[in-house]
Order: C-alpha cells, then sequence, then structure tokens
C-alpha cells in the first residue's frame, strides 16, 4: 500500500509515458476508433516506447493535434503515438528569426512566442492548433503558398528518429533524401523530434486587407492569377450553391504586410493582446455558437447562409482596403471554436474536406465541371475556397503550379456511401486533367487513384526508403492502410 | 447516460453493500456490466447470478488503472457508465491519529476515485458521451469528530467531480455526485439504529435514478438534502459542540 502511495505522491516527477484510452477521430469526425494512445513527453520516453513497438511489432500512428480531417492520424489495429506532450521551444533567436522546437509545438505557441519580438511563422494553416510535427509531415501551405511555398520550404533542418531506434539530423545539404522524403512523409518514415523553422520579419502586428467580390469562378482564378506578385496572401471564399453565370461567386480576401513605417505603433499591434480573437460573437459567447449554426446546417440553411454571406460582402467591398491583426486574418476558422459541431456531435458524422489541386491551365473547366455536378447530384458542399500554389521540390508533395479547390461536404449516415463514391467519380475526373490531392484532407481516395497522383518515380524512392528506414513497417495509419495497405512491405 | 437502448458500465467497489446492488439493477436491465472488488469469492457469486465480467482488483493499485480499463472497455464493446462506489471507513477512536490508516482512506476512497474517473473522462470526452458517478457520502459535508479523514475523502471526491463535471459538461459528458445517508450494507453494521436507512437496492434505484435524470448532486434519499443543508448552516462555534 504505502508503496502505492509514494507513487501517488510521486506522480508529477515519475517517467512513465502517459497512457489512456480513447476514442481518436479524424478532425471533421467522420473517421474514428477507439484506441490506446500512448504519449511520451521526452525523447528517451519516445526511444522506449519504439523498442517496444519493435519487440512487439506493434504498430504506431504517429499523431500530433489530430487536425487532418479524415483518417491521416488515425491507426489501423495498432496504437496511436500522440506526441503533443513534447511541446518545448527548444531554442528561439530573435535575431535571426530562427526558432528549433520539439514536434508537439503547436502554430498557436509558435506565434504567441515569436509576434511580440516582429517574427510571424512564414507558413500558417487556417487554424492554429496543429503541431509542427504533423504539419511538417502533411507538408501544409498557406494562403501564400504560390509566393513563400509550403511549410517546408521553411524548415531549415530537423531531427528525426527512425523506427529503428536511430537519431538523424537532416537538412537540404545533408541527408537531403530524407529531407525531402520525411516532409511531406504523412508520418510513415520516422518521428520528427526537433524542427527548426526559419520565420519572417514583420513590422507590425496588422496586415492591410482588402476584399473584393467575385462574381464567378472566372472572375475568381483570373484575379488569383493577376494580384500574384501584388500580394502576399490570397484566398477566395466561394458559394458553392451558386449556378449559371454566378457559378463559382465569392468573396476573395487579399493582404499585404506592411512596410516599416507604415505602422505608426507596432509596439502595439505586435502585442499579443492586439491579436486575441474576440471572446463574444453577436453577443453569443464563442464557445456556444455552434449551436446557433447548427440550426442551419441543412442545404436550404446553407445556401441561405452562403447567399447572404456574398450579398453582404457588399459593405466589406466598399469600405476598401482595412487592417487586421496576422492571428485574425490567418486564423479566420478559429473565430467560432468547434464550429465543426454545427455538423453534428454525433461520431461517425461531420464533414470531409475534398481538396482539388489542378494545374494551372485545366483548373478553371475542371472546378466548374466539380461544380456542376455537384449541384445536378444534390451533394453541394456548404463550403468552398480557392488558392493559388506553386511547386515545391518535396517527393509526395501536393502542391503544383496551379490552384486548389477546397470543398467541405457534410456526412450523413444515409447519404455516406453516395458522397463516397461522388467523390471518387469526381477523383477521376482530377487525375484526367493532371490534378493532385492533399492527404492531410483526404477520406475518400481509392488505392488506385492514389497510386496514379504521384510522379511514379516518387512514388519508387519513397517506398525504397520506407522499406530502409521502417522494414518492420512499424509505422502505419489508417489512410496509408486504406491507400497503400502493407506500405513498404516486399510485395507492394 | 443510456436510458432506452442497454448500455455498458463499469462499477469499481462492486462485491458487497450498493456496488454489488448497482451491478444486479443494471445487469437486470440489460446492461453489460463489469464488477471490480478484491474479493474473489464474492464477485464469483455476482457473476453468477447476474452474469457481470468480473475482474479482482484493489483501488489502491492506480497503475494497473489504465491497462484493466482498456481491457474492460475492449470487452465490453464500448463504455456508457463509470460507477466509483469503493472505499472504507475504519473505525476510528476518539484520540486516534493514525496515519497509514488515514491514508489508506485518501488512497481507496479518493486516489482509486481520481485514477478511474480520470481514464474514463479521457474516453467520454473523446467520445462525447457518457456518465460518470460517485458515491460520496453525507459525511462530506462537515468535518466531524467522529472520522475526520473519512469525511475528508468524501468532500475532496465532491469537488473533484465537480470539477470534471464542468470540464466534461461541454463535451455532452455528465458527472453525478452521489451523497447517500445511511444505507444498510457493511459499512453501517453494529452502528445501531440509524436514521431513515434504506436498503442497499433502493439506494441503487435512487442512484441510476439520479444519473438518468443528470442531476448534478443527489441526496439519498432526497431528504437528506434537508440535513445537508442544516448541517452546512451550522456555525463552527456551535458545530464543534455537537455530538455528530
Ligand atoms: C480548420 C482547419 C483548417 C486547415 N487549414 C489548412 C490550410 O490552410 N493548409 C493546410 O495545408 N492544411 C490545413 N489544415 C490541415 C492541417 O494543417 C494538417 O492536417 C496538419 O497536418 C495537422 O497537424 P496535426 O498536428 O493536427 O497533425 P495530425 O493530423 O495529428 O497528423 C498529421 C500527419 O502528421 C503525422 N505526424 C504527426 N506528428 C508527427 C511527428 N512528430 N513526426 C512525424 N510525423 C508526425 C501523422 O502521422 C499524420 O500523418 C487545416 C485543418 C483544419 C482542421
Ligand atoms: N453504507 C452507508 O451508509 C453509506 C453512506 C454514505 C456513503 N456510502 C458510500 O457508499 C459506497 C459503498 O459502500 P457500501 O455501503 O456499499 O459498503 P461496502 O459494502 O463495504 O462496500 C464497499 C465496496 O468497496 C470495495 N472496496 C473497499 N476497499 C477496496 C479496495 N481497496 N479496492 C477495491 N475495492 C474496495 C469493497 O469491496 P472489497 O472489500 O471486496 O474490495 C466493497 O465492494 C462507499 O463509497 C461508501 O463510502 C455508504
Amino acid at each position: 500500500m504505502s508503496a502505492n502511495l509514494r507513487q501517488l505522491l510521486d506522480l508529477p516527477t515519475r517517467a512513465a509515458p502517459r497512457r489512456s484510452f480513447e476514442y481518436v477521430e479524424g478532425w471533421g469526425m467522420s473517421a474514428g476508433e477507439r484506441r490506446r494512445v500512448l504519449r511520451p513527453a521526452s525523447v528517451e520516453e519516445l526511444r522506449a516506447l519504439l523498442a517496444r513497438a519493435r519487440t512487439e511489432g506493434q504498430r504506431l500512428a504517429l499523431r500530433g493535434t489530430g487536425c487532418s480531417y479524415g483518417d491521416a492520424s488515425l491507426s489501423a489495429g495498432g496504437d496511436v503515438l500522440d506526441l503533443s506532450r513534447m511541446d518545448r521551444i527548444l531554442e528561439w533567436d530573435p535575431a535571426r528569426g530562427r526558432a528549433s522546437c520539439e514536434p508537439g509545438v503547436t502554430i498557436e505557441k509558435l506565434w504567441r512566442t515569436i509576434l511580440p519580438d516582429g517574427w510571424w511563422p512564414r507558413v500558417v494553416p487556417g487554424t492554429m492548433f496543429p503541431t509542427l510535427g504533423g504539419v511538417a509531415s502533411m507538408n501544409i501551405h498557406g494562403k501564400n503558398n504560390y509566393e513563400v511555398g509550403t511549410i517546408g520550404d521553411a524548415i531549415r533542418e530537423f531531427e528525426i528518429l527512425l523506427p529503428n531506434g536511430e537519431l538523424r539530423t537532416a537538412s537540404r545539404e545533408h541527408e537531403s533524401a530524407l529531407f525531402h522524403a520525411a516532409i511531406g512523409g504523412f508520418g510513415m518514415l520516422g518521428v520528427f523530434t526537433r524542427i527548426e523553422l526559419e520565420t519572417k520579419k514583420v513590422h507590425s502586428g496588422e496586415l492591410e486587407v482588402r476584399a473584393v467580390r467575385a462574381p464567378n469562378l472566372e472572375f475568381a482564378l483570373e484575379h488569383l492569377e493577376s494580384q500574384r506578385d501584388r500580394c502576399d496572401y490570397l484566398v477566395a471564399w466561394i458559394d458553392a450553391f451558386a449556378r449559371g453565370r454566378a457559378l463559382g461567386r465569392g468573396l476573395i480576401h487579399e493582404a499585404r504586410y506592411l512596410e516599416p513605417g507604415e505602422d505608426e505603433h507596432p509596439e502595439e499591434t505586435l502585442q499579443l493582446a492586439h491579436q486575441d480573437l474576440p471572446a463574444a460573437v453577436f453577443g453569443v459567447p464563442k464557445s456556444e455558437a455552434w449551436r446557433a449554426l447548427r440550426l442551419l446546417n441543412n442545404d436550404a440553411g446553407m445556401r441561405l447562409l452562403n447567399a447572404v454571406k456574398f450579398h453582404s460582402s457588399a459593405l466589406e467591398v466598399w469600405k476598401g482596403p482595412y487592417r487586421q491583426a496576422h492571428a485574425a486574418f490567418a486564423f479566420l476558422l478559429d473565430y467560432v471554436p468547434n464550429w465543426k459541431f454545427a455538423y453534428g456531435r454525433a461520431q461517425q458524422r461531420g464533414l470531409i474536406q475534398y481538396q482539388v489541386f489542378a494545374p494551372r491551365a485545366s483548373a478553371a473547366a475542371l472546378y466548374r465541371e466539380i461544380l456542376e455536378r455537384c449541384q445536378r447530384a444534390r451533394i453541394v458542399p456548404y463550403l468552398g475556397v480557392l488558392k493559388r500554389h506553386r511547386p515545391d521540390p518535396f517527393w509526395l508533395t501536393h502542391a503544383l503550379d496551379g490552384y486548389s479547390l477546397a470543398l467541405d461536404f457534410k456526412v450523413a449516415p444515409e447519404r455516406r456511401a453516395e458522397l463516397w463514391k461522388h467523390c471518387e467519380e469526381l477523383s477521376e475526373r482530377v487525375l484526367d486533367a493532371g490534378g493532385r490531392f492533399y492527404f492531410a484532407k483526404d477520406s475518400t481516395l481509392t488505392p488506385a487513384q492514389a497510386q496514379r497522383m504521384f510522379p511514379p518515380e516518387n512514388l519508387a524512392r519513397f517506398r525504397a526508403l520506407k522499406r530502409e528506414l521502417d522494414p518492420q513497417n512499424l509505422l502505419q495509419t489508417a489512410l496509408s492502410q486504406r491507400l497503400f495497405g502493407e506500405f513498404g512491405a516486399q510485395s507492394s | 447516460m443510456q436510458t432506452n437502448t442497454q448500455g455498458r458500465a463499469i462499477v469499481v467497489g462492486a462485491s458487497s453493500g450498493i456496488g454489488a446492488a448497482l451491478v444486479r439493477r443494471l445487469s437486470a436491465e440489460g446492461w453489460s456490466v463489469a464488477a471490480l472488488a478484491r474479493r474473489a469469492s464474492e464477485l464469483e457469486t455476482l457473476a453468477k447470478e447476474c452474469g457481470a465480467l468480473t475482474r479482482v482488483h484493489d483501488a489502491k493499485d492506480f497503475d494497473a488503472v489504465p491497462e484493466l480499463f482498456e481491457g474492460l472497455v475492449r470487452e465490453l464493446g464500448g463504455l456508457d457508465l463509470v460507477i466509483y462506489a469503493a472505499a472504507v471507513m475504519p473505525k476510528v477512536g476518539r484520540d486516534e491519529y493514525d496515519t497509514p490508516k488515514d491514508l489508506e482512506m485518501v488512497a481507496v476512497n479518493l486516489g482509486g476515485c481520481i485514477a478511474w474517473c480520470n481514464a474514463a473522462a479521457r474516453l467520454f470526452r473523446t467520445q462525447r458521451s457518457g456518465t460518470i458517478v460517485g458515491i460520496s457520502s453525507i459525511a462530506g459535508e462537515r468535518g466531524r469528530k467522529g472520522n475526520p479523514v473519512y469525511g475528508t475523502t468524501k468532500a475532496a471526491m465532491n469537488t473533484y467531480l465537480e470539477a470534471l463535471r464542468n470540464r466534461l459538461a461541454e463535451s455532452g459528458v455528465h458527472v453525478c455526485t452521489i451523497k447517500p445517508g445511511f444505507v444498510d450494507t457493511a459499512m453501517t453494521q453494529g452502528m445501531g439504529k440509524l436514521l431513515w436507512l434504506v436498503s442497499a437496492d433502493e439506494a441503487a434505484r435512487a442512484i441510476l435514478a439520479a444519473a438518468r435524470s443528470r442531476a448534478n448532486e443527489r441526496f439519498v434519499p432526497r431528504r437528506w438534502w434537508l440535513v445537508g443543508t442544516a448541517i452546512r448552516s451550522i456555525p463552527s462555534f456551535l458545530f464543534r459542540h455537537l455530538n455528530v
């Protein structure tokens, strides 16, 4: 008894990795299962866990904060290795804007640390909750992808613990193959344990933002093209319900960094307090606001909401350029916490995101066809987002010289199979047009489609590297199982 | 908590008294139940009687909880309800200040409760459903002369469960604190004639009703609420002269 009691009192200093049994799901809630979750707090604990996995042949699915929409950080029959407790910023150099971080550091923690010194992450996703390990593994892009590339382009160096227990350091110059494979390698090659990032010097805590109305898809694409050189960020929201000549209408937001001197009080705008999102939306406490959206979460409601959003944007367009805090511009989706619950809180429902990357030349026709097909099938996405991208050197990158259209589809159990079939058919058209997909957003691709989307030589050398670094095939996720089966096994 | 369809439950402290009565009731309603306690023979009898899954477990063995919990949830095929009923209340003399004895109560009544409810909280929060029921006691309302640490463990349990309730409400998880008065079980054997004494089965019925109605706190039987409110309002300088 007393031994146990002593342990009770010693709890905080005990080194055993935390372990629990949880329902682990993708961010969109449409997939999930009960799994054992292991949460190491240090490289030593991580090593021990990997060693045990090797002896027991236990599969592990790496996970950050689970912000991938689909099954990318779920496990297929094994345990989940959650790196979010390894969340220390190991070094921050405000003179050079370089941060060296453990993999569980979130984008939020990063920007909060560096902004007061006048720096901002070069690449951020639409939400601030992902971890650096997760964003490196998916090689995420921001609304400035066309200008600065993906997060991989902002990573100088990383340390990765291989499934065999070996710790390696990789950069562009050193272990270049591993560097370009593990970034975007969707957690297949090893566990990032340290990531060193370059960040962007900013002279204000605010951006200059301007809203432009797009009467249709062609206008939106054309605007994203013609404004590339002028703007640091470009993103278009698309009303997927609009038809005919208004097909693909929406609202474009463009933004640029302020030059030195433009902001007369950078010391104020760079403060964290200036960045904080408002605590209430229309007087409703933010944490409950999703309940109101829940009422509109059906085709009629969302058709209405999209139309209202489009027409009411006139005011924002009319007022011309305005200034907005970095966090407010970048993380618009975090304004309403748990907004995804508007899609229902029950398991296996929620939403999926379907993001289509298309080469510049084929994008307009392809996106038009996709929107029309959705409307004909009466499977209309409730949210559409258009971005401009550029190619990068990472082996399995999703980015290309062209655009992406991200569509949020509601998952209703009675129409689930139909929705998957619908996306599968769309994917064939995308691949015919030379397009690609993004594992962070995927739920519906088939193995054949996943094969087709990468340059064959890239996939072949990635497989070879997987076999070399993870011969026991320990690192697997539900996504890797779904798309590649026993990924890396000799037969595959 | 499941009302129409049959759910799956874990009851810790299930070999006798209120815990055993809860297992019987839930089983009779068609629930799949796992019953845990130290006495294997009592658990065996219970299993024969109502088909409950059983595990011999000492609530002081906190380290065993994650694995046990995981195994049980897998075996039950999911989990909807956790009830923590385990407690010890050794006799404590008027001038007795026995640290090991006191800390045994802390470990079983409180430590075990935290270990099990934390495990349940992680699962319930992530699955966005589930009910946690903690069997506290009227004894947690005031610091009485009789058994200082027993009351302390129950008071601590109340605060812990309230905090869990507040944390988990957003996820659709419910936490219910039960404060029984006197229940006819081993714990009250030999205490003489007791006020408003109810059977373990009667208490179990009231506890499940409270959990189903998503009560935050419930005295069992409910009239103990009056006593609870009254004794909480007695000023300390008077309370110390009372022989309760
Ligand atoms: C509201 C919202 C908006 C978003 N906006 C964007 C956007 O604008 N642009 C964009 O690109 N993405 C966007 N995303 C997607 C998100 O950025 C990615 O899914 C990202 O990977 C999530 O990081 P995470 O820490 O949650 O990782 P998880 O989802 O938990 O895991 C992602 C992948 O990383 C692997 N992994 C995790 N940790 C490690 C590690 N330490 N070492 C090795 N592998 C690891 C996992 O196995 C998995 O394959 C958005 C997501 C949401 C929910
Ligand atoms: N009876 C009352 O008047 C009354 C009043 C208020 C509150 N309560 C509370 O009601 C709950 C149930 O008590 P009860 O009246 O039913 O008494 P009980 O019959 O003595 O039941 C106590 C249960 O706890 C278990 N337990 C004790 N120590 C344990 C340990 N170390 N590990 C695992 N299980 C342990 C016992 O099983 P094993 O011995 O087999 O381990 C038994 O199943 C307790 O929390 C008690 O404080 C009772």
